[in-house]
Parts: C-alpha cells; structure tokens; sequence
C-alpha cells in the first residue's frame, strides 16, 4: 500500500448546505478544462449550487524569475504568460520598459507591432473558439478554425521562428524585419480566414443545439462585472464598450477605424459572438495597417537597448563593448515604478514594473485578464447545469499561463 | 486627464500631501489606516469602478518593509490611479478592500501568498497560486528562489 | 497439498512447429497490436497545448498513428501524455493519475518543461515529471514542433514493438 498522496488544496465547504446535495471536485486533470483548475461545486441533481475556483497548479514562478534575468533576458518568460497570443504579451512589456527608459520606437515598428498585436488575437479567438466549441460537440468547427489557426502559426513562424512562442519583441524594436513575401502570404491567409469563419458563422450562428446550449447560460450583469474586475471580451459582451484600444489609445490605434463590437446579455452565446466579430474587426485592422506601413528601420539606434550591429561588433571596440555590456549587464532602466497596460484578447493586461536603476528589475508584477476572471468565475456557474459548466468556462477563455503566472 | 488628476489631487490634500502625476498615472501615498476610506471616496465621488491589481514590493532593510500597490481604472474618465501604502514587516496589514469590489478578494489572496500581506476583512485568505503546506512567501527577497517544497517525495533513482 | 490430477487428457497432435512459431513470435504480435492502438490520456497543462490541439487536429492527424483518440479516464488509457509544465501544486494530481493507470503503460514527456522544467528552476516548478513517475519518450521543444512530436510517437512505437510482452506483469 502506498502512502496516501498529498492534497494540494483545501476546499472552501467540505459538507453540503442541504442533505439532498453532494459536493463534486472537478478536475484539476479533467478534459474539457483548458488550462488546470480544479472547481469543488456542490451540486443539486444536476444544478450548481455553489462553486469553489482554484487556480494556481501552473504557478511556476515567473514573477521571481523575472527578479533574476536582465530585462531583456525575461522577454521568454513574458512570451509563456498568454501563450495564445504571445506577441500581445511581448508587446506590452516592451512597451512598459520602453517609457520607463523613455523611449520612442520607430514609426515601423508602431505599425508592425500593431499589426501583429491584431494578428496575435485572431489567433487567441480562433483557439478560444474552436476549443469551446469542440467541448460542445461541434467537431467540424474545431477542425476548420484549428487549421486556419495552422496556417496562422506556420505563417508567424517564417517570420519569428516559432510557432507558438515567438520571443520576436526587443526592448527598442523588433528582432528582424518582414521576410520578403510575407505580406503577399498575409493576404492570403486573410482571404482564407473569411472563407473558414463564413463556414462556422453558417455552421453555429442558428445552430438550435448551439443556441440551446449557449443562450442565457453563463450570464453576468455589467454591473457585476465591473465589480468582479472583468475586462476584454467578457466586459464587452455584457454591453459595456470598453476597449482600451479604443479609450487610451496606444501603438498605432488612434489613426485606425474599428468598431468595438458589445454584446447584450453577457451569455455564453454573446461571448462567442463578441470574439468572431472581433476577430473580423481585427481582420479589418490588419488590412489598414498593411496600406499604412511605412519604411525604415524596425530598432531605435539607441545605444542603451539595441545591440549594434554584428559587423561593428566585430570591427570596432565600441560596439563590442557595448555588445557586451548589453548582453552581461542588460539595458539599464532608470529607477522609478510604471504601470502599462495593452488590451490582450482577454482584457487588461497590464505591466507594474519597479526599477531601480539597474539591468534587472527589481519588480515585475502582472496584471493577468484571466485571473482576475477566475476571480468571479463562480457567477458565471452558479445557478446553471453541470453540464454548462464546460462551455461557460470555455468562453471565459482561462489561460494558465497568466492565470497562475 | 489633468483635470480630473487635480480635482483628486485637491480632495485628498489631507490623506496623501505629495501626489504627483507619474508615467500617466496619479500616485497616491497614504497612510495604512487611511487607505479603506481613500479608495470609498475614489469609487464613489471620482468613479474609478475597476479595480485593477493589488500587490506588494519588498524594500528589504527598510523600516516600513512593504509597499502595498493598488491600481484602480475609470470607466468614466479612462484614468489611472495608484494607490500606495507602507507597512512594517512585524505587523504587515492592511484593511481588505474586499467590501467596495468583488475583484479584491482573489488577488488580496495572490498578495498574502506572495509578501505575507494581511488584508483586514478578507476572511477568505487560502493559498491561491501556492498550496496547502508551503511555508514563506515566495516573492519576499529573502526567499530563496531554487528553495522547493515538492509534495511529492522524488524517486530514488530517476531514469 | 498435492494438484488435482487431470480429467481432460490432453491429445497430443503431431508437431507442425506453427504454434511453436507463433509462442516465439508472442511478443511480436502483441508489441504490433499495441503500438497501434495506444491510447493516450492528454494530461495537458500549459503553453505545450497549443501545439497538441494542433496535433491532433486536421494537418498532422496523430490518427494515422492509432493515438488519436483521447481517453478521458485514466483507466482507459495507456498513454499519458504529460503535455507542459508540471508544478509541485500539481505533482500528486499527475502522481494520482499515473498510479490510476492500468498496465501496460507508457508515459511521454512533451516538451521541455516536463522533461526537465526547462527554463523553470524555481521554487515553483517540478524539475522534469521522471522525479516522480518513470518517462518512456522525451520529446525536446519548448514546446515541440508537431513533427517532433510525431517523431516522438514513432519513436515510443518502435520501443513498444521491442518490448517484452509478458501476460502477467508482476507477480502475485
């Protein structure tokens, strides 16, 4: 006989409010859970009654790690919070790092990251989509938005050399520039990501089984989710059109014509609609910005974040040196303490960093969408059938990584 | 942005003297008693509805060891406000902003994992992102950062 | 306590050496069923999920291996599939599920963090799933290309067909 396994968590209720009703521990290990959570619901028949949320069983430390890499050396970590769209991530903390330095980033990389900001969320939607939509049984809808998402992916992997995470933002820039041709393919991929998504706007929209499953389950108020600190798509669906891109605009979206799509009643299908239109405002947005895109160098020629040039490194003693220096010591960042935020697919993600005044950061501390969300996830599950629990977590769209960090 | 910045600036001339605007943000530093009530009268007069964040920075060394961080967001005005507070590392507590927003109870919990941070009124303080039997707070300076606490004891012979 | 003698005598046929044949080529056989029949258990927890949803999805289809179809209890499947990071919050859950496993079993670690904890060495993060359950394949990547990953299947298919099949696995 083994010896008994430890528990790792201590259920909020461990008897029953009535004594018709049984308590059930679902996941952390359970299938439909994208993500590692574990939920202790007390359930009558097959209603919820009460729910426990427990995050935490992808805590790897990152916000420690951080306190022991050079800010540039942490941008891998950074890349594994949201890693559906990891480049949002990347962006964001750049963009931390970059105004405490008080940087300006070139007009091309402004549009480029923009551009591959909006990029990164079709990607996010589609998975979050897809995944949600496969727990329903909608099998052919995974199918078809898991290839576009493949293409997606191969398409960000000429240009980065990854596939899911990039490390591709520099504090100061870009790592490299387009690789010829990769606009033509981007044209391409758009035209086929209308096709695709027509086919599941066809295949769910007036799905009785999809609307069955999906209508007014899962609700939240705006006001509730204003409390509960929801933001992004969740906030959106219930009818409050908050974006940030829109009210404190950032990178380049103040010169962009979208719209902030809101939903009505804040129900699972009201998030699923959210995000397919988002999507096709993104899709919208990538085509502006492809007209946009000025020439010129992707880095700032600053010399206290961007590596010089190899050829110099090699020639002259400077740039060696300052190579060197970039590399051992990482970019110094004046002291002082900022708090930046970009709209992830999820909502908020905001950066607090506190510096001071060397090549590591004294602090880094992640403002993550979905832990917050987990935060009044029970809401969304009380009330409803155990079997809707799935598909309303789904559309919450928890993602570890940044849940737990 | 200035002008709501101002107004704000002018109310809590009493609770927190030296405000100033910081990479866009209106920093706040108040005294730890007076925190609960700043943070009312910023949701009630001035409309900061969402709570964004709460954590802590370690100053290890320091006679009041911890800065506990608040961030709040209006809705209305698309402004941000910190709101910071100092606490020695002996009695490290500070009221729970729990009863003004449903958001503060699961990162007041992050908080106490993390730093050891008490919130006052928070009866839910369960390990969130760490688990049942971890001993220190992770996020402290003084915690070393390769120090495990496996659950499970490790094969004797791995591979 | 003496056995029972037999009542059935045994009649015995004239050697055509084909059931001889067969009994050395058991392991063969059983190896050639199982290794296209696995089924794996994905016990999936971080960013290496993406690359398995794409795995087992239309363009690299897991299904040509037999592996494709995911057994959601424990008790049902003979791959676990650890797919990302493993935290010591979440040792005991996977220990929980491996010991859940009937034999035969065969585990994969799917990338880099379950291999070793990859660029995780903290406090926080289990360093390589072989701590606490024995691994069979290791598949490097952080996270693994999908045809890393189909190497890696290939890979566990070969050594499953090498394998010993015993009937009885331990004793008792």
């Amino acid at each position: 006989m083994n010896a008994p396994i430890a528990n790792p968590v201590r259920p909020a209720f461990d008897r029953t409010l009535r004594e018709d009703t049984v308590i059930v521990s679902i996941g952390p290990s359970h299938p439909a859970t994208h993500g590692t959570i574990q939920i202790f619901t007390e359930l009558d028949g097959e209603r919820v009654v009460r729910a426990d949320v427990h995050c935490g069983y992808l805590h790897r430390g990152f916000e420690k790690e951080c306190e022991d890499h050079t800010w540039h050396n942490l941008i891998p970590y950074v890349d594994r919070l949201n890693y559906c769209s990891a480049l949002v991530n990347d962006f964001a903390y750049c963009d931390a790092v970059e105004r405490l330095m008080g940087i300006e980033i070139t007009p091309r990389c402004r549009y480029l990251r923009t551009l591959l900001s909006e990029y990164s969320r079709v990607a996010d939607h589609l998975t979050c989509v897809a995944a949600s939509l496969m727990e329903l049984g909608a099998m052919t809808a995974f199918l078809y938005l898991v290839m576009l998402r493949d293409w997606i992916y191969e398409h960000l992997a000429d240009l980065t050399g990854a596939r899911v995470t990039y490390t591709y933002g520099r504090i100061g820039g870009l790592a490299r520039d387009l690789p010829e041709g990769w606009l033509a393919r981007l044209h391409e991929i758009l035209a086929k990501y209308e096709e695709f998504v027509a086919r599941v706007h066809g295949l769910m929209d007036r799905n009785r089984i999809f609307i069955e499953r999906t209508r007014d389950v899962g609700v939240i108020s705006a006001a509730d989710a204003i409390n509960w600190g929801y933001t992004g798509p969740i906030l959106r669906s219930t009818g409050v059109a908050r974006d940030l891109r829109r009210d404190t605009p950032y990178l380049a979206y103040a010169e962009l014509d979208f719209e902030v799509p809101v939903g009505i009643k804040g129900d699972n299908y009201d998030r699923y609609y959210v995000r397919m239109r988002e999507m096709d405002e993104s899709v919208h947005m990538i085509r502006q910005l492809v007209e946009m895109l000025p020439d010129g160098p992707v880095s700032v020629d600053d010399r206290r974040c961007t590596l010089p040039d190899k050829r110099l490194v090699y020639t002259e003693i400077e740039s060696l040196i300052n190579h060197f220096k970039l590399v051992t010591d990482g970019p110094q960042v004046p002291a002082g303490e900022i708090y930046v935020a970009h709209e992830s697919p999820n909502g908020e993600l905001g950066f607090y960093l506190v510096s001071t005044g060397g090549g590591t950061p004294w602090k880094v501390h992640v403002r993550a969408p979905s832990f917050v969300h987990m935060g009044g996830a029970h809401l969304m599950l009380e009330g409803y059938q155990l079997a809707d629990l799935i598909p309303t977590f789904g559309s919450i769209n928890m993602i570890g990584g940044e849940c737990d960090r | 942005m200035s002008a709501v910045f101002d107004r704000i600036k002018d109310a809590f001339a009493r609770e927190a003297p030296g405000a100033a605007v910081s990479h866009g943000i209106l920093v706040l530093a108040v005294a730890p008693a007076d925190v609960l009530a700043v943070v009312a009268r910023l949701k009630e007069e001035f409309g900061f509805d969402l709570f964004l964040d709460v954590t802590a920075v370690d100053w290890p060394g320091e006679p009041l060891r911890f800065e506990v961080v608040w961030h709040f967001y209006s809705t209305r005005d698309f402004v941000r406000v910190r709101v910071k507070t100092r606490v020695p590392e002996a009695d490290p507590t500070v009221d729970s902003l729990v009863p003004l927003y449903g958001a503060a109870r699961f990162m007041e919990r992050e908080c106490h994992d993390m730093y050891g941070i008490v919130f006052r009124g928070n009866a839910d303080l369960r390990p969130i992102l760490l688990y049942e039997g971890f001993v220190g707070h992770p996020l402290r300076k003084d915690y070393p950062k390769g120090r495990e606490q496996p659950l499970v004891p490790y094969r004797e012979d791995p591979r | 306590m003496s056995a029972p003698a037999r009542t059935i005598p045994i009649a015995r046929a004239e050697p055509s050496g084909a059931f001889e044949y067969i009994a050395t080529k058991k392991d063969e056989l059983i190896g050639w069923a199982r290794k296209f029949s696995l089924f794996p258990y994905p016990f999936v927890t971080a960013c290496c999920a993406m690359e398995f949803m794409a795995v087992s999805a239309t363009p690299y289809d897991t299904d040509r291996f037999g592996a494709a179809l995911p057994r959601f209890s424990p008790r049902q499947s003979d791959l676990l599939m650890v797919v990302g990071t493993v935290t010591h919050k979440q040792a005991p859950v996977l220990l929980k599920v491996y010991e859940q496993m009937c034999e035969p079993k065969w585990v994969m670690a799917f990338g880099a963090c379950a291999t070793s904890g990859g660029f995780y060495q903290n406090y926080a993060a289990l360093p390589g799933i072989d701590r606490i359950i024995p691994v069979d394949v290791y598949i490097p990547g952080c996270p693994p290309r999908p045809e890393t990953v189909i190497d890696g299947i290939m890979q566990l298919q070969d050594k499953i067909a090498r394998e010993r099949h015993p009937i009885l696995t331990r004793e008792f």
